[in-house]
């Protein structure tokens, strides 16, 4: 009994259980971990197909996404400029169009910066400078844009991709693939049925304002789309954000830009 | 062997954690709003308890009492993050919709709970088997929980359609409070008024009994 409590005992229990844990904590990650990276790369590229309205998970399995996938370009753009980076200037940045997810970037003071309080319609504080947005060519031309957006909710950020034809103008597909909105009033905004009304929608007026509305009730005319019942501030949450990214400060100069030199 | 059975189905009914140890609660609200989830979650919970009672009671000779939370807590942990590895790189759809909570299985008072009262005390294989009971008696009940608000909350079990929902053109409105964690206190209370009406032998004393109503007396 003794032995069992002396200080000796303790310190090598300890230092014993301290090495075993590491081992089984640090193995199974490294093991896992290309698993685990294709998983996610799956889960952003269905989110991507879906804002597209090409996925259904129904109906298409995961080698059919990663063949489907395979039309898509990813692009880095610069907010700024409104420029599409050449892959020169995205290395010399240090991103790698591979692995470069600009969800861990967001506090990287050389990559994101804060948003000017008067700017910041959608309430997310921080963006990235160089979103990485995709291009879908179809039969040599450009046929969908597809723009990584977020904007905060009611309980928090939500992220999700907004597609827009070749035009930069007419809504292809909304999706969002991580959200902490209330189950069954601000989460249907995942509803398929809900995302179906999106399809058609245009977004700028004549003069070039963001004119696309989410409303409270039943919208009408080209652009706006009904609100949730039961769901105002998710729904609010939703207009700011469309508001602020298709906007001048979002990626408005992006898509000026596309349509200057379309077919880039 | 006859023990063995017992220590497995005891949980079950008997003394289950959640209806009569009244532990491990937090997780039942937050995990059942889908069943898949749900099930999920149980087999997690189930294999965390089962195997950190093993682990527990193989070393109980040689831990030392000043350190013997901290140990229990070290393998408990490990043994979680091991889970949610798994978990992400083999059901990666459920371990998002699962989020923190695998993560909180570290701070399921099950796990240590019968890490302290069971496998401290007894040899691996049985604590293994109570590990499993407990973790089958936890199960019972969010099952019973993810059953029902499921199926009132969204009108599906299992993800399968079985009673329309008006949004998708049907004619059952979804229960709005069967989504939200609150409504799943109500079901764990019905649970164990059901279990305890059944049971009789659960139901505990008073601890008082409130005295019929005196009039005041006058201050002098």
């Amino acid at each position: 009994m003794s032995s069992r409590e002396s200080i000796n005992k303790t310190l090598l229990v300890a230092f014993c259980l301290c090495v075993v844990c590491s081992i089984v904590v640090s193995g199974t990650a490294v093991i896992l971990k290309p698993m685990q990276d294709a998983n996610r790369v799956l889960d952003r590229n269905k989110n991507i197909l879906s804002a597209a309205g090409l996925y259904d998970p129904a109906v298409h399995s995961d080698e059919e996404v990663a063949e489907m996938f395979a039309a898509f370009s990813p692009r880095v753009v610069d907010l700024h400029s409104g420029e599409f980076l050449s892959e020169s200037e995205v290395s010399d940045l240090g991103i790698d169009p591979a692995s470069y997810d600009q969800r861990t970037v967001i506090n990287d003071p050389e990559l994101s910066e804060a948003i000017p309080p008067e700017q910041d319609v959608a309430d997310i504080k921080r963006r990235v400078i160089y979103p990485m947005v995709y291009l879908q060519q179809q039969d040599g031309e450009l046929s969908t844009i597809i723009l990584p957006v977020n904007g905060y909710g009611l309980w928090g950020i939500m992220y999700g991709y907004l597609a827009l034809e070749a035009d930069g103008n007419t809504v292809k597909g909304i999706s969002f693939y991580e959200l902490q909105e209330t189950p069954g009033l601000g989460a249907e905004v995942r509803n398929p049925r809900w995302q179906a009304l999106w399809p058609g929608k245009k977004v700028y007026d004549e003069s070039g304002e963001v004119a696309l509305q989410v409303v409270k009730g039943t919208g009408s005319g080209q652009y706006q789309i009904d609100g949730l019942s039961g769901a105002t501030l998710t729904t609010r949450g939703v207009d700011n954000m469309v508001e602020y990214w298709l906007g001048e400060n979002g990626y408005g100069p992006v898509l000026d830009n596309l349509q200057s030199v379309s077919g880039d | 062997m006859a023990n063995a059975k017992k220590v497995v189905l005891n949980p079950l009914l008997d003394n289950n954690p959640i209806a009569l140890q009244i532990l491990g609660v937090c997780s039942a609200l937050a995990v059942t709003t889908q069943l898949s989830v749900t099930l999920v979650m149980c087999v997690a919970l189930t294999t965390v308890v089962a195997f950190s009672n093993m682990f527990i009671s193989m070393i109980r000779h040689h831990m030392p009492s000043s350190i013997r939370i901290i140990i229990q807590m070290t393998i408990i942990a490990s043994l979680v993050i091991a889970v949610d590895q798994f978990l992400q790189a083999f059901a990666y759809e459920i371990s998002k919709s699962l989020s923190v909570f695998v993560g909180l299985i570290i701070t399921n008072c099950i796990v240590m709970g019968r890490a302290e009262a069971f496998a401290m005390k007894n040899p691996p294989f049985i604590s293994f088997l109570d590990g499993v009971g407990n973790g089958l008696g936890y199960s019972l009940v969010l099952i019973v929980v993810a059953s029902v608000r499921e199926l009132f909350g969204s009108g599906s079990l299992l993800g399968y359609q079985i009673l329309p929902l008006v949004e998708n053109g049907g004619w059952y409105q979804g229960n709005g409070l069967m989504l939200l964690s609150p409504s799943a206190f109500f079901i764990i209370g019905f649970f164990i008024w059901a279990l305890r009406a059944a049971k009789k032998e659960q139901v505990e004393t008073r601890e008082f009994r409130m005295a019929g109503h005196t009039e005041a007396e006058e201050a002098v």
